[in-house]
Formats: C-alpha cells, sequence, structure tokens
C-alpha cells in the first residue's frame, strides 16, 4: 500500500484519528444521545482543561521531560487569581496574575532543572508538593467562591455559538503547533528532547530553552485554571488532584514517545479528544465510573503497545 | 588441501526498508574454521545482512542454512541457540555487574541451595573461559572498570560459553590500541583452530591481509565477489567495493596559508591540558595525531567552549576572546566535528533538514519563526553537494548509513558557514569511498579559505592531509612538524615517548 507523503510522515497521527473517528461511530451506534450538538460541545467542554495541560506537557516531554506538577500549580493559580477577583483587581489583571504564577511556577521547575541539574522528575515531584501546599496555605484550605458576571463569561459565553473554553482551547492548539512547527522555540523543543548533547555542541541554547519549555507548561496548566475557575465560580486548593497523569496519558495515547524527540500538539488533541469521549460515552451508557477507570488504563496501555508493535514490524 | 565445509550458507537474501532496498538477493558462504572478512563501503549492506543473520532483523526473502540444514533464525534467541554469535560495536554488557555475571547473564549455574545462584562455580567456569582465551582479566572485576579491550574480550568469553559455532565479529579494532590488536588477533587465530567460523566486519583495510582467510565483498545492497586473501589484492579489493579505481587514497592539493584564525596561547585544563599552545592559518591544514586518552579530544572540546579551561589565551581572528559555550564558538565562526557522531553530532530523531540547519537556526528565523523553505533550499543544496544518498529531506538521520551521517554533520557546519573547523576523527568507521570524498571535502574547504584543525588516529591520514603536524602526549604537545619532515616514526616517537617530554 502506498500512502501519500504526508500521511506516510504522520502517520502515528492519522492512526490516533482514525481511532476517535472509529470511537465516536461505535459510541454514535450504541445511544442516540452521543452523537448531539449540545452533547458534542459538553464532550468539548470537559476536554478543556485536560487538553490544555496536556498541550504544555507535550513540549516538556517532547523536550525529554516531565512535569508532574501541573495539577498542583493549577490549583495555586486558580487560588491567586480568585483572591484578586475577590480584591475588585479587573479581571484581565487577575487572569495575569494566575497565569504569572502559573509561569513563576513553571519558572522554578525550569530553573531547577537546567542549572540545578536536577532530574526533572524529582525537581516537579517538589514543586508538585510545594505548589499544592502554596494553595492551602493562600485559602486556608477553604475554596474561594462567587466571582462577577464578566469573569464567568470566561465559562458560559458563546462566541457564533462556540463557548468560549472550547475555542480558547481552539486558539491555544492553533498557536501550539504553529509554534512546535515553524519556530525556532519548537525546533529546539524538539533537538533537546531527541540529544541534548549534539544540540549543545551545536550551539542550541539548551538551558535557556529548557528553562522555557516548563514556563509554558506552567503557564498553560494556569490557564486551565482560569476556565476551570470561571466554570465552577469557585477556586479549590484541592483542585487538579492527579490532572498531571489525565494530560500524560494525553499526550501518550496522542503519539508523543516519553523518550523526547517525538511527538506533536495535534496527536496530544486528539488524545484529550479520546479520553473525553470516551468518559462522555460510558457515562450515557451508564457504565459505572469504576469501570470507566479501568477502561482508560486499558486506552493507555494499548496506545502504547500498538507504537511499539508498530515500531517493531518496520525492523 | 581442500576446503572446509560451508558452516553457513546465506542465499537470496533481501530486505526492504520503506523507500530502501537494504539487501538485493545477498549470498555468503562461510566455511569452518576460517575468518571471512565481510567488506563494503558504509550503507553496502553488510550491518543488515548481519542481523539478520542474529535474528534481530527478519528477512523478505533468501534461505539460511547452517551445517547444511534450513533454519530459520526468526529471533535472536533462536540464532544464539544455533551457535550464532555477534559482538557489535557498541558492547552488550551490563556495566556494574562483574565480569564473570556478564559471561554466564542468563544462564547461571545453580547453586547448592535451590533458588540461589552457584557463585563460586560462576567464577571458576569464568576463569577457565578466560584462560583458555589467555587473557588476565579478574573474574570478579566489575565491567564498568575494564578497558575498551578487556571489554571485548568478555564478548568473546560470553560468546565461547554459549558455544557460538559462528561469531560476528562487527569492527572489533576501532577501539583498540596496535597492542591490544595484536592481543585480539591472536584470539581470533586461537579460535579459528578450534574450528569456529568468523565473520569480521572492518573498515581498516591493512587489517584484512593480517587475519583474513576469504573476503566477500558487498556494495549497494548486493554481493559483488568472494576471494581467497592470499590471492587478492589491496587495489582490486578497493575496486571492487567502490565500483570504481580509486587512483589517488589522499587527494592532497598544496595551498598557501593566509592570515592567522585562531592562535591557543599556554592553554590549561587541570589534570589534562598542560600548556597547549598552536596557531591555525586561513587555508591551513594542522594534523593533531597521538594515542587515545592523549587528551586530543579534550583540547578540541576546550577551545570549542564545551569544557571549562583553568588558564589560557584564544585568540580568534586577530581579537582576545573567552569561549564559555559552544554557543559562543560558533558565533565566532568554530564549528566542531565531534568523535562520536551519533551521541554528539546528530539527533537522531529529527530529519536530515532539521540537522543540517540546527546549529544555524538563528540565521534562519526572524523573530523566532523559521523561514522553512529557506532551511529546505539550503539543506538540498548541501546533500547534493556532499553527495548525501537519501531518498528525501525528510528521511530521519537515523535510517542513514555511518557515511551519510557523517556527511550530514559536515552539512550543519557548512550550513552555519564556519571558517575555523575542528574535525575529531573526521572518517572514524566510514568506509573508502567516502573516505576519499572527506579528504576531497577538507581540502576544498582549506583551498576555500577554512583553518582546519584535523584530529586522526590514522597516521597515514595524517600524514597525507597536513601541513603541519602536532604531536600530543599526556595533555601536551610533544612535537610539533611541517609535512614534508614528519614520517610515521617520528610522529609515533613523540606520541608514544617517556611522560612529561
Amino acid at each position: 500500500m502506498k500512502l501519500p507523503p504526508v500521511i506516510a510522515r504522520h502517520a502515528r497521527q492519522f492512526g490516533t484519528f482514525a481511532v476517535f473517528v472509529v470511537l465516536c461511530a461505535v459510541i454514535s451506534v450504541l445511544t442516540p444521545h452521543f452523537f448531539t450538538v449540545t452533547n458534542l460541545l459538553n464532550v468539548a467542554q470537559q476536554t478543556v482543561i485536560n487538553a490544555l495541560i496536556a498541550v504544555g506537557l507535550t513540549y516538556v516531554i517532547i523536550s525529554g521531560g516531565i512535569d508532574l506538577s501541573v495539577g498542583s500549580i493549577l490549583a495555586f493559580a486558580g487560588v491567586v487569581m480568585a483572591h484578586a477577583l475577590r480584591l475588585g483587581w479587573p479581571v484581565p489583571l487577575a487572569i495575569l496574575a494566575g497565569v504569572g504564577v502559573g509561569a513563576g511556577c513553571g519558572l522554578v521547575n525550569g530553573l531547577l532543572i537546567s542549572y540545578g541539574r536536577l532530574p526533572p522528575f524529582i525537581a516537579t515531584l517538589g514543586m508538585m508538593s510545594v505548589a499544592r501546599g502554596g494553595a492551602l496555605l493562600a485559602t486556608d484550605g477553604r475554596p474561594v467562591s462567587g466571582f462577577g458576571e464578566s469573569f464567568r463569561w470566561l465559562a458560559t459565553g458563546e462566541i457564533a455559538g462556540v463557548p468560549v473554553p472550547v475555542l480558547v482551547m481552539v486558539l491555544v492548539y492553533a498557536a501550539a503547533h504553529l509554534v512546535l512547527q515553524r519556530t525556532k522555540f519548537g525546533r529546539y523543543t524538539y533537538a533537546i528532547g531527541g540529544n541534548e548533547e549534539a544540540s549543545l555542541l551545536s550551539g542550541v541554547p539548551v538551558r535557556l530553552y529548557k528553562t522555557g519549555i516548563y514556563v509554558v507548561g506552567g503557564g498553560l496548566a494556569a490557564l486551565g485554571a482560569v476556565l476551570l475557575t470561571a466554570r465552577l465560580n469557585s477556586a479549590q486548593p484541592i483542585a487538579g488532584i492527579n490532572y498531571e497523569l489525565d494530560a500524560i496519558a494525553a499526550t501518550v495515547i496522542g503519539g508523543t514517545s516519553l523518550m523526547g524527540g517525538q511527538g506533536s500538539v495535534i496527536g496530544t488533541l486528539i488524545g484529550a479528544l479520546i479520553m473525553g469521549v470516551l468518559r462522555n460515552g460510558l457515562n450515557l451508557l451508564g457504565v459505572s465510573s469504576f469501570i470507566q477507570q479501568v477502561v482508560i488504563g486499558v486506552v493507555i496501555i494499548a496506545a502504547v503497545l500498538l507504537d511499539t508493535f508498530f515500531k517493531q514490524s518496520k525492523r | 588441501m581442500h576446503p572446509a565445509p560451508a558452516i553457513l550458507q546465506m542465499k537470496g537474501i533481501a530486505k526492504r526498508y520503506p523507500g530502501v532496498v537494504a539487501l538485493d538477493g545477498v549470498d555468503l558462504e562461510v566455511r569452518r574454521g576460517e575468518v571471512h572478512i565481510l567488506l563494503g563501503e558504509n550503507g553496502a549492506g553488510k550491518s543488515t545482512l548481519m542481523k539478520i543473520l542474529a535474528g534481530a532483523v527478519r528477512r523478505d526473502a533468501g534461505t539460511i542454512a547452517l551445517d547444511g540444514r534450513e533454519c530459520d533464525l526468526a529471533t535472536p534467541r533462536a540464532a544464539q541457540a544455533a551457535g550464532v554469535s555477534i559482538i557489535y560495536q557498541e558492547f552488550n554488557l551490563v556495566p556494574h555487574l562483574t565480569v564473570a555475571e556478564n559471561i554466564f547473564l542468563g544462564r547461571e549455574p545453580r547453586g547448592p541451595v535451590p533458588g540461589l545462584i552457584g557463585t563460586a562455580r560462576l567464577r571458576a567456569d569464568a576463569a577457565r573461559l578466560l584462560r583458555e582465551l589467555e587473557v588476565a582479566i579478574d573474574p570478579g572485576a566489575v565491567v564498568a572498570d575494564l578497558g575498551v579491550a578487556e571489554q571485548q574480550m568478555v564478548e568473546v568469553a560470553k560468546a565461547l560459553s554459549v558455544e557460538a559455532k559462528i561469531l560476528v565479529l562487527d569492527e572489533p579494532t576501532s577501539a583498540l590500541s596496535d597492542k591490544e590488536i595484536a592481543q585480539l588477533f591472536k584470539v581470533i587465530r586461537a579460535l579459528r583452530a578450534r574450528g569456529v567460523a568468523l565473520i569480521y566486519i572492518s573498515h581498516r583495510m591493512e587489517e584484512l591481509f593480517q587475519i583474513g582467510d576469504r573476503v566477500t565483498v558487498m556494495r549497494d545492497g548486493r554481493y559483488i565477489a568472494t576471494r581467497e586473501i592470499p590471492q587478492t589484492t589491496l587495489p582490486e579489493l578497493v575496486s571492487l567495493m567502490v565500483g570504481r579505481d580509486l587512483t589517488e587514497h589522499f587527494p592532497k592539493k598544496p595551498v598557501a596559508p593566509g592570515e592567522e584564525l585562531l592562535r591557543v596561547e599556554h592553554l590549561s585544563r587541570a589534570g589534562v591540558l598542560h600548556d597547549i599552545s598552536l596557531t591555525l592559518r586561513r587555508g591551513e591544514v594542522v594534523g593533531l595525531a597521538g594515542l587515545m586518552g592523549s587528551g586530543r579530544t579534550e583540547l578540541a572540546r576546550a577551545i570549542f567552549g564545551a569544557d571549562p579551561v583553568t588558564a589560557g589565551r584564544v585568540t580568534v581572528k586577530g581579537r582576545e576572546v573567552k569561549v564559555g559555550s559552544p554557543r559562543q564558538a560558533i558565533g565566532l565562526g568554530l564549528g566542531l566535528l565531534t568523535e562520536d557522531r551519533k551521541r554528539q553530532g546528530l539527533v537522531l530523531c529529527l530529519d536530515i533538514r532539521a540537522n543540517t540547519c540546527l546549529a544555524s537556526v538563528d540565521r534562519f528565523s526572524a523573530a523566532g519563526v523559521v523561514d522553512g523553505r529557506r532551511e529546505t533550499a539550503v539543506a538540498q543544496k548541501l546533500t547534493a553537494d556532499l553527495r548525501v544518498k537519501t531518498p528525501g529531506l525528510h528521511q530521519r538521520v537515523v535510517n542513514l548509513s555511518g557515511g551519510n551521517q557523517q556527511k550530514v554533520v559536515l552539512a550543519k557546519w557548512l550550513c552555519c558557514e564556519a571558517d575555523i573547523l575542528i574535525f575529531d576523527e573526521p572518517t572514524r568507521g566510514i568506509d573508502v569511498g567516502s573516505k576519499v570524498e572527506i579528504y576531497q571535502l577538507i581540502n576544498r574547504l582549506a583551498a576555500e579559505g577554512k583553518a582546519i584543525l584535523m584530529i586522526s588516529s590514522e597516521l597515514p591520514e595524517i600524514l597525507g592531509m597536513s601541513d603541519r603536524i602536532l604531536v600530543m602526549n599526556c595533555g601536551r604537545i610533544a612535537g610539533e612538524f611541517t609535512a614534508a619532515e614528519a614520517t610515521q616514526e617520528k610522529i609515533l616517537h613523540c606520541a608514544l615517548g617517556a611522560h612529561a617530554a
């Protein structure tokens, strides 16, 4: 079988997409409630937060790292922004504060990893605990709730019939894709993940870019916090627990290699959508959430197993 | 004397990868108790053929017969059970286990208590194997503490312990000293006397005549010819390999050196480099000779800003500079072609274009956005210019042969227009044809006015290519010769001279 070169080069993404289409088709046959505009928008809405965290994580993982702290950063950034809103800060400024906190946590991660030479696993494991503690300290462990209509619009608003969060997700993914494929930042992300030593010897400012990648990761987690807080009309210090694992799952299902150097943002989006559709479909079918856990786990393993299998058959 | 029976017959072996025919009906016949040389340029298909024999790669067509019986050899395990052992260039040893544990890894003898390993027997069996090889290695030593040559002997012992009938050695001497090579050859001859069939891959032509019995030449994935070693000659083999006559091995053209581009004075790095001074002029090729571990690579890395220095002065194009990072060095017009292209030269999972442009992304981008079309155009021109064999620029570098990979590393430095180039072993593990191409390229670069420092362990290469020759010994420059006065003897004398000469 001779594939067009574009498809051959992105076989993995097209494969994931095919799985996604089949999954949607199967669920549509099993339940009439799935393929409706309302429900599909609902799926998109539920996917947004995971998708935003996962896109940052995709950068981190392509660069050969890992970030376990994104869930905690989300909580910390959320409560800081919520406090700012409660203090009467203008909405854009409060959002900026929240995203700034997220990016700041990412900056600390990046500095520890690049300049402190800590393994990413350790640095972000520490940050996971520190940011969570920060969120709890900042709120005394209680949620911060009740925001103005203009902030809530971020969750409830629509532009041309498309919910604002979905729009944000689409824009972020488009930007992230372009940055990864067309810019120096993206090129160096791949190069560092593929071979850090060779990159360094080719004059790539490895430490600078590695730090930047974690800043992006933290910032995008904080953006997730903005949308989550708007949706719940409340910022929880215990929000985002295990979100890092969902994001890793979406990234991996989307074909990004944990070894670094390979992967794509589009794949991650499809990965996040697969997880969203799966959860939604199983809910519609009345499958218990316990079984859902099992199914999601099986999907993650199957995705990577197929990758491995695919690579071996090419040898 | 009539020939021993064939122990291995591979017939019509074919393997195709997407876009590339790796092997196209290759035959190989190896006899019991012979050293069979497998010869071919990089990309000729030797490695693929051996991986098929080892069960690591599946063949698309062809048959393999061992002792006249057809076998499948579908997995590495099946191949090993059939008596095929391979010693790859990169060893398969567990660094933190002992020699004995490595030799019997996966086949540990049972101890007196069920479930425990018989440590004493393990040690004794390993010691016996090593004694048979007549090598002085302590079976209790940790592999990570051993030198390359010793690790190789552990691999050989491991192959013996599974009673290998066919032993494949892939470039076994590429990291060995002359003395270690002599020891290896002794072991190879002993194995041959025991009836083991050895398949030997090497690019060092002079070795073939020392150790080989027969030679099979491959080119472009095809079988070309098999010859008895005593009845062939070096020129014949070379022309079989490249399919054309190589009239001049070192096409050196004398160039009048221009202005000084690089001056290094009293450069030191505690414990590694001592008071190194050298100069490089436009149009000059300066050879840097010396034994492995004499500090040549360390010097290159120090000049390039990859390792810190403790003292010394570096002047680039008349301006005194502090080179604190490779990035700064590249900005000053330096380029370093590393010794280990896979680990330090290339991002293997990226494509040719990305690798070619890696050191010059800055120059192809405005406001952080990379101009892919310009990159493609430049990469296209360079790959064509260097004759990189590839179906396209989107080919991942990992899929290229060694010689072509090296050309991509070269393309990277040409792409950023470096004019002070440091080549660290530019032709290591590269076949004769590509070697000459790289020599021609080095000459062309010199003629274009670049200054070149060439580190090499091959004396003919140093002598044939250099305008001036520096010799390192124990982190010092131990001697300097002009091309006219240098001889192999003088260089060796200098490189081997008493420590702290």
